[in-house]
């Protein structure tokens, strides 16, 4: 068992914890490798993604993972959004309290809504992205797909490049990798940088090339020019040339180390075309472990077959 | 009708007074301060082991009327404030009309004449709608019975207009009250800049865009020579700027509100209350550092700020319910302000009795204007009877404000008014208010 009801902040996982996702998320991998891909593990449960900002990746992700458990897997998405509508996040809460759902995944445009849903009900929470602060099954799979490239985590050095201040991604991933006792350095001007990236944990670099020799992964993040107020660097060319990573500055790092990305790509900016597109680049892979890790993440908190219940 | 407050101590630093005394006032207005005195006939208040003072004053209430009167109005406002020993709130333009009008005004006195509990003194709009564009009728405002001009909520955003605003207020010699926040630099943010809005992912709001507008407000009090009242200061660097200022002999004078002086933006971290992104903790500005609030509170020991105001500001539960980011900035103030005080001040011994009347009750009139109050024959009869003892656990159903939104729920406190009289006029008995 997990010791935290519900996936919402990365600070809340243990080691054990993290280990035990990952190490379930092996098996499962294994069974998205078969022709039946499916479990009948989480039948009759419900699960619900709650995606209250436009997302195609992860939304998918979550219903492929739901579905191959065998639970009744229901999207709520999009423009028909409640805080639209004027309801609180109390209100919806309850809604779905009323409606007896087992899990919920909630994706929001906003920090803390995962928390605040959590609070205010029985279901278990899996927090798919909330605002700027955290979406830390993107960090769970992507921990797993590190240690498949290459074997171990403890030790590792991991760059975070580009747009961290806006980036939940950067959020969970900091301290999932120190957790699990990476070290996670920040690469990026001091505009793209949040206020205090040392309380998260990580290394402040603003010089790619400095620290690039040190890596043992480059995670590249898209620049989210909608989320930031004021442009944040002179052009994307110029953001390019000192911060994306592309094969002249491939060639000077180590030659075993990977390039992540947690997409979607914007080819040509943080990543070049040709780097995406090279064995160095594990991008699909991530995108593959995604299923097995969030099946996992499912599998763990509704106690398999029992009936666990959150709180 | 006559009163007599017996035997309280009676303290007020204006008559160097701090003593066991009784208080006689006839006809709204006190005619002796001494022992032992008669009263053939009249309403006795026993005051043995409470503390009388001269009659608080919140120097930046929000009454929400008219546009909100969901949230609170002057009636409910001035229960609340009663409730909590204030004789007196400024209330502050930003309804729903702004007040920013000569007839604006007036229907505020009417309405606080015809329903409230204590006096209430308009603060009129510095601008009109408080646009921060063009100088607002603050001749005809004044006439109607403004005590100050703000636009508050918002800062004005353009020196050059904040310069010709002030100039033109210095005519009438009245106090300009500023709500320092550079837009550009707050932007969107909702919590202090630093180690929380990086915890939680939410937008920060830097104390340099709070520290850039004190300053500049300050040099054009300079410039200007208008009296310039600082409203709500949240940084250690506010409050040096505002030292330095009062060396250098600046007509400036300065607030800090209970939420900034008694609670810091760790509170977001782990709340009192139990809740998560907690938006009762969201007020503008934010909730600052630990060193700034032991700054603010350095500040208040050594005079460098003037008085402690309360910013109430209620909200309706619905709208505090909203996302952290979405939900409105504010926390109600009137009726525990007093009570924290004491709890954080009085009690530990930083603050003597005399030293939180010069900070509640003298400061805020000396700050705009208002007559003086003082415990002495001849001065209307504005006073406060606290009862030092009473244990508070701040709680939503012992509020006399419409709203709940405060920042202390389930903090236990010590202290409160007990009685609160206005001009003579019971408006609170034994911690209720009378109606």
């Amino acid at each position: 068992m997990l010791s935290t009801p519900h996936i919402i902040d990365m600070q809340d996982l243990t080691e054990a914890d993290i280990t035990m996702i990952l190490d379930t998320a092996e098996s499962f991998k294994e069974v998205n490798e078969r022709r039946i891909k499916k479990l009948p593990t989480l039948r009759g449960r419900t699960i619900v993604n709650l995606f209250l900002e436009p997302s195609t990746r992860t939304r998918t992700s979550f219903e492929i993972a739901a579905k191959r458990l065998s639970a009744d897997a229901v999207n709520m998405t999009g423009s028909a959004s409640a805080t639209v509508k004027g309801e609180s996040l109390r209100d919806t809460a309850q809604t779905l309290s009323a409606m007896a759902c087992d899990l919920i995944v909630v994706r929001h445009r906003y920090a803390g809504a995962p928390r605040v849903l959590a609070e205010c009900m029985d279901a278990h929470v899996v927090n798919g992205g909330d605002g700027r602060h955290q979406h830390p099954t993107q960090a769970l799979l992507d921990l797993f797909t590190i240690r498949q490239e290459l074997g171990h985590l403890e030790g590792l050095t991991v760059g975070i490049v580009g747009d961290i201040a806006n980036s939940r991604v950067a959020g969970s991933l900091i301290p999932a990798l120190r957790t699990v006792g990476a070290k996670p350095i920040v690469i990026a001007p001091p505009t793209l940088l949040p206020a205090r990236p040392d309380v998260l944990g990580a290394e402040v670099s603003n010089s790619l090339d400095d620290v690039l020799p040190e890596l043992d992964v480059a995670y590249m993040l898209r620049v989210q020019m909608e989320r930031s107020e004021g442009m944040p660097f002179p052009s994307l060319r110029e953001y390019a040339r000192f911060y994306g990573m592309n094969a002249v500055r491939l060639a000077k790092a180590r030659p075993e180390m990977k390039v992540m990305h947690p997409g979607p790509m914007n080819r040509g900016v943080e990543i070049s075309a040709d780097v995406a597109d090279s064995s160095r680049a594990i991008v699909l892979n991530q995108v593959n472990s995604g299923v097995a890790v969030r099946m996992a993440t499912m599998y763990l908190l509704l106690g398999g077959g029992d009936s666990g219940t959150a709180s | 009708m006559a009163l007599l407050l017996r035997g309280g101590r009676v303290v007020d630093p204006a008559v160097g007074l701090d003593e066991v005394a009784d208080v006689l006032i006839r006809d709204g207005v006190i005619v002796e301060v001494g022992k032992d005195l008669e009263m053939p006939k009249g309403i006795v208040i026993e005051c043995a082991e409470k503390i009388v003072v001269p009659g608080l004053v919140d120097a930046h209430t929000h009454l929400r009327e008219p546009g909100r009167e969901d949230k609170e109005t002057v009636e409910s406002g001035t229960r609340a404030a009663a409730k909590g020993g204030f004789t007196a709130v400024c209330a502050m333009p930003n309804t729903d009309p702004i007040c920013d009008t000569g007839s604006k005004v007036r229907f505020l006195v009417e309405r606080a004449k015809e329903r409230g509990a204590v006096r209430v003194h308009p603060i009129g709009s510095l601008t009109s709608d408080s646009a921060g564009s063009t100088i607002a009728e603050i001749g005809d405002m004044l006439g109607e019975g403004a005590v100050g001009f703000s636009d508050d909520g918002r800062g004005v955003q353009d020196a050059g207009t904040m310069r010709r605003v002030m100039d033109y207020a210095k005519a009438f010699d009245t106090t300009v009250i500023a709500h320092c926040e550079d837009e550009s630099l707050a932007g969107s943010g909702v919590v202090n800049e630093g180690v929380v809005s990086t915890m939680l992912g939410l937008p920060g709001w830097p104390a340099q865009a709070e520290e850039l507008m004190v300053d500049r407000d300050v040099r054009l009090a300079e410039l200007t020579g208008c009296r310039l009242h600082l409203a709500h200061l949240s940084t250690a660097g506010s409050v040096e700027i505002v030292r330095a200022a009062k060396a250098r002999g600046v007509a400036v004078t300065a607030e800090a509100t209970p939420h900034h002086l008694f609670l810091d933006e760790n509170a977001l971290l782990e709340p009192v209350s139990g809740r998560a992104y907690d938006t009762n903790l969201k007020m503008n500005p934010p909730l600052r550092a630990a060193s700034d609030r032991e700054a603010l509170v350095a500040g208040v020991l050594d005079g460098t700020i003037d008085c402690i105001a309360t910013d109430h500001a209620p909200h309706a539960p619905h709208e505090k319910d909203l996302e952290f980011e979405l939900a409105p900035f504010g926390s109600t103030g009137l009726e525990t302000a007093l009570s924290l005080v004491i709890t954080h001040l009085v009690e530990p011994g930083d603050l003597d009795w005399a030293g939180l009347v010069g900070l509640m009750a003298h400061g805020p009139r000396k700050c705009l204007g208002l007559p003086e109050v003082w415990l002495e024959a001849g001065f209307v009869a504005d006073i406060t009877v606290i009862d030092p003892e009473a244990r508070v656990e701040v709680s939503t159903d012992k509020f006399e404000s419409r709203s709940r939104n405060s920042a202390f729920l389930g903090h236990n406190l010590l202290g409160k008014a007990s009685e609160t009289i206005v001009g003579g006029r019971i408006a609170l008995r034994n911690g209720k208010v009378v109606d």
